[in-house]
């Protein structure tokens, strides 16, 4: 049974509080999440080590809305994102060893090494968007050909506090609802854009309320076992044909916006402290495990070894991939076969000859 | 036939050729299309295909480009490119660089089309050309439509693209009729993207131009011709991106004069990418005389009719300009 304080609804009835898992689910859940912090904890470590170039955003603290979410819907539903990515690319399919080359700029990265942090994909996974908000109508686009074809499935559309303000998120709700399409909103509420805290960016913070017309739900996002039930219920709802929601996920980033940002000059260290011992979605799903007798303290540890062991292993085979061939700067601007006969280097001698 | 009708029945061929091919964008069903160019569309393909959207151009245009990287062929109207400005970033970031930012995973087959360029009597913010805005963007497609077999045969090529194409109609041609030849009303009829084409063979100068500046390029041969005895070979791009550089190059070898006609903005313009050409490829060892470059004045649009005639090329400038590069008197 999930607490009464999971959910918070606006012009809908909430989802059941009775949730139904196996030990074994549970046991899988914990160990995604344990596994994703190890490899933001790697990625962080590579940063810093400077393997790592540009931006890099990590989801430390955030993990229950990826693993929740991916734990409710198939592999034909859809997710988009922004660029707080690599832990929504995991759930998706992608390979730590992937994840972390495309990190690094390897050709063994899932993009290639071409996209780097912010441009991941995997089947029924868009990205990985760089433009804050931009995410938002592409994601409904998505939503759009799910209804085109008749399928049963939906699009779940992530952005973040910050990007709630964007235009183009009311633009994407307003057609989304005019065409009654399986588009799921879910504004991931970490507290902060960058650097604003959300009601300094936010006349209405409650975002589940700001679909207007949209019914929206408030889902502790800090508990995976809440995310999985209100994501079930979401996904039921567009594909019965109830049209869209706006759910919002109250989580919080341990880290700051992205690696250049320490995260401790617009809140305190005790607040993120606080957070930690208080709300952690790991510790949290530790706690309910034990307390269920699902598991004992020693498997749990045992779970959390391999998951290290796993990242560490990842991070080793991912160092010693090759960077990208430098032929490949000049492949995928256009579908192969369709290039102009000649891409133009930086001056007129260097060029590359298409294939046509 | 119009140029409005040769689009027309473009569309309608590909949405029965293709049932993932769909068109979306403001008063494109119900209405008709704001320019009437998808007239009939919703009465015989119904409102799945034939989309009217809110006024929301960054919204639906992100929407479109979704749909494509979610399986389906979008066509985007915008009901003028100005409007365009709204949405540019799903135009640029989210269509355009998407392959190659997915390393060849994700690919993005959309269609952006619409009126373009100088429009009358409509001032500065609904009269511009884009051409060198998306021109400069690699990952797109850019092709420029004059006639009516341009416009059939380049939208058609569009929606069958791969790629991201933006089809930059111009809403003063949309009422003008062109001979269609038999070949062109088939539908078939496909042209090449990123090929140029010479509409008039002559020996003395090349004039390189695109759109609605094609008809005072013609005009200005004629009459440069029997004024002057001036032989004057037009190429019209018809693709702004990819360039064919080899119908330029190849020309200036024989005529040995190069002259730009375009209606964008002088500056960073497609007369400055042709004048680059010109400097970069063997075209330099043929020039007997510097390029010249005729483009839209380096002002917003005005709206008096005296003032906007003065703002875009037309017959005597150009062949004020011709004379001047082959060094004939006033």
């Amino acid at each position: 049974k999930l607490p009464e304080s999971s959910f918070k609804t606006y012009k809908c009835d909430p989802p059941s509080l009775d949730i139904e898992v196996t030990k074994d689910e549970l046991l899988r859940l914990y160990k995604e999440m344990a596994v994703m912090r190890r490899m933001e904890t790697a990625a962080d470590g590579l940063y810093k080590s400077k393997m790592i170039r540009g931006f890099c955003h990590l989801c430390t603290g955030q993990e229950a809305v990826a693993v929740g979410m991916e734990a409710a819907i198939t592999e034909d539903d859809a997710i988009i994102t922004a660029y707080r990515c690599h832990g929504f690319t995991y759930v998706r399919g992608g390979t730590i060893h992937s994840i972390l080359a495309e990190l690094m700029g390897r050709k063994a990265g899932i993009s290639r090494g071409k996209g780097g942090s912010m441009h991941m994909f995997s089947k029924n996974f868009y990205g990985g968007n760089g433009i804050v908000g931009a995410q938002v109508p592409v994601g409904t686009g998505v939503a759009f050909t799910q209804k085109y074809l008749e399928k049963k499935n939906a699009t779940f559309i992530l952005y973040g506090d910050g990007a709630a303000n964007q235009g183009q998120v009311f633009e994407a709700f307003n057609m989304a609802k005019l065409w009654d399409l399986p588009a799921i909103f879910v504004c991931e509420n970490n507290f902060f854009g960058m650097g604003t805290a959300a009601g300094r960016s936010s006349a209405n913070a409650q975002y589940y309320t700001r679909g207007q017309y949209i019914p929206g739900l408030q889902v502790n996002g800090m508990d995976v076992l809440a995310v999985k039930q209100a994501c079930s219920w979401a996904k039921n709802w567009t594909t019965n044909d109830q049209g869209p929601l706006v759910l919002e996920m109250v989580t919080y980033r341990y880290g700051g916006h992205s690696m250049s940002d320490p995260g401790t000059s617009y809140r305190t260290r005790e607040e993120i402290q606080h957070m930690r011992s208080t709300k952690d979605p790991i510790t949290g799903l530790r706690q309910r495990i034990l307390e269920l007798g699902f598991s004992t303290d020693d498997e749990i540890k045992k779970l959390e070894k391999e998951a290290r062991a796993v990242v560490e292993e990842a991070v080793a085979e991912a160092q010693k991939e090759p960077q990208p061939d430098e032929s490949e700067i000049f492949t995928n601007i256009y579908a192969k076969g369709t290039e102009p006969p000649i891409i133009r280097g930086r001056e007129r001698e260097e060029f590359a000859v298409m294939n046509q | 036939m119009p140029v409005r009708d040769a689009l027309n029945i473009a569309l309608e061929e590909e949405f029965i050729r293709d049932e993932r091919v769909f068109l979306i964008g403001e008063e494109v069903a119900q209405y008709n299309g704001a320019y009437k160019v998808s007239k009939g569309l919703l009465d015989k393909f119904g409102p799945k295909r034939v989309i009217d959207t809110p006024i929301t151009e960054a919204g639906f245009a992100g929407l479109a480009v979704g749909a494509a990287l979610s399986g389906l062929r979008p066509i985007c109207e915008f009901m003028t490119f100005n409007f365009s400005m709204q949405a540019i970033d799903h135009v640029v970031n989210s269509a355009a660089k998407i392959l190659y930012m997915s390393g060849g995973t994700v690919t993005c087959p959309i269609v952006f089309r619409g009126p373009n360029g100088s429009a009358a009597g409509v001032a500065a913010q609904h009269s511009q050309d884009y051409s060198a805005w998306y021109g400069a963007i690699p990952g797109l497609k850019v092709v420029s439509p004059w006639d009516s077999e341009d416009a059939k045969g380049l939208l058609k090529a569009a929606i069958r693209d791969p790629n991201p194409v933006v089809v930059l109609e111009n809403e003063l041609q949309y009422g003008v009729s062109f001979p269609m030849s038999q070949e062109a009303m088939s539908q078939d009829f496909i042209l090449p993207i990123g090929k140029a084409k010479i509409v008039r063979e002559g020996k003395d100068v090349t004039i390189v131009s695109h759109s609605r500046s094609i008809n005072y390029c013609l005009e200005a041969a004629e009459k440069l011709h029997s004024e002057e005895g001036i032989s004057s070979e037009i190429i019209n791009l018809r693709s702004i991106r990819p360039l064919d550089v080899n119908a330029i190059v190849n020309s200036v070898k024989k005529t040995n004069h190069l002259v730009a006609v375009e209606a964008g903005f002088p500056q960073f313009g497609v007369g400055s990418e042709i004048c680059a050409i010109a400097m970069e490829t063997e075209a330099f060892d043929y020039l007997d005389a510097p390029v010249e470059r005729i483009t839209c004045a380096d002002i917003p649009t005005p709206y008096a009719e005296n003032l906007e005639n003065l703002s875009f090329p037309n017959t005597d400038v150009i062949v004020k300009v011709v004379k001047r590069t082959l060094y004939r008197k006033k």
